[in-house]
């Protein structure tokens, strides 16, 4: 298959993914049920994008102090929690993370 | 109410601490797909047809390989299936806006655009539904600032490589990202155990086929979430 075929297909499946609920209950109201359901669907995506990164390295689970990026997450999680600011959680997560290689590196 | 300008301001601004984790994903992205022997047109328009980070980075893997053009399409179909559940998401709030506020809005509905609007609309007066506010100026201006700063960074991972050197851990940027908006986030028990089980749960489904791992731990999460939320 032609790669401009698979990446147009693609898009267009990706558009219809991100419309079809806006467009779905345009003229109906969501169920009430429905809504409490939704209100959980921000924690799971994001933990589920998050938690790989963190105790997967290589394709094994890793919860050995070796992990430096779970130590990292660990320390910017506080800081998100304290300040609820994105810009510092991401910029000591990141300054965790080099130094605590930095140390790894020492021993 | 705010106002359509300052609500668009506010929206972008939201967006620019985010940005620091966008632009090296989007280079890296840039980088990978021309390494996987991609042209430069192919690339570039990648990013504006499909618009995704993480479905274009495995595209590269993919288009690299052998794997035939279906099971490409049905494997990045399946990454970016989490998108229906933003979209179910976010319905209600769009629900009064015209067709075509709709339409353009949908195509800017990323990771990073439904989680800053998605808090702003759940900010104070959620019976916003019915009633008239401002608020899809904020998610157009956040989401145009992604998208401009998404097409810029993997134009620059195209035409200028990544300079970054490689023990700069720069994906982790990703993870700090959703770590800062998920954290204040989880205000009570219900929402603690729904990212619990689906962080646990995606993690233990990592190796399942064409990347279902993650719609399968989402959907755990959601309806642990209900439950646990039941029982209280």
């Amino acid at each position: 298959m032609n790669i401009w075929v698979v990446m147009i297909i693609t898009g267009m499946i990706t558009y219809a993914f991100r419309l079809s609920f806006i467009i779905l209950f345009e003229h109906k109201d969501l169920p009430p049920a429905l809504h409490r359901w939704l209100r959980y669907v921000p924690p799971a995506v994001f933990a589920a994008i998050i938690f790989p990164e963190i105790f997967v390295r290589d394709g094994s689970v890793v919860l050995s102090s070796d992990n430096s990026r779970l130590f990292a997450a660990l320390i910017a999680a506080m800081v998100a929690w304290r300040t609820k600011n994105v810009l510092l959680t991401i910029l000591i997560g990141m300054a965790a993370l080099l130094i605590i290689q930095a140390i790894q590196k020492q021993f | 109410m705010a106002s359509p300008r300052s609500e668009f301001f506010s929206g972008i601004k939201a967006q620019l601490p985010i940005l620091i984790g966008v632009i090296p994903f989007g280079m890296i992205y840039g980088v990978l797909a021309l390494e996987a022997g991609l042209s430069i047109g192919i690339a570039q328009s990648m990013s504006f047809i499909i618009f995704a980070g993480s479905s274009q980075i495995v595209a590269t893997q993919l288009f690299g390989s052998s794997v035939h053009g279906l099971v490409i399409i049905l494997t990045l179909s399946v990454i970016n299936l989490r998108h229906m559940l933003y979209s179910a998401s976010i319905a209600p709030y769009l629900k009064p806006l015209k067709p075509l506020w709709k339409w353009s809005l949908a195509y800017l509905l990323t990771d990073e655009a439904y989680a800053l609007t998605i808090i702003h609309y759940q900010e104070e007066d959620p019976a916003t539904e019915n009633g008239k506010n401002n608020r899809h100026w904020f998610f157009l201006g956040t989401g145009l600032a992604l998208w401009l700063t998404w097409q810029l960074s993997t134009a620059g991972g195209i035409f200028l490589g990544v300079i970054i050197p490689e023990s700069w851990p720069l994906d982790f940027t990703i993870a700090l990202t959703f770590i800062a908006i998920l954290v204040p986030m989880l205000r009570d028990r219900a929402g603690l155990a729904t990212a619990t089980v689906a962080g646990i749960l995606a993690v233990l489904t990592l190796n399942v086929p064409l990347k279902l791992g993650l719609v399968i731990a989402a959907l755990a999460g959601i309806i642990t979430g209900v439950l646990v939320e039941t029982k209280s």
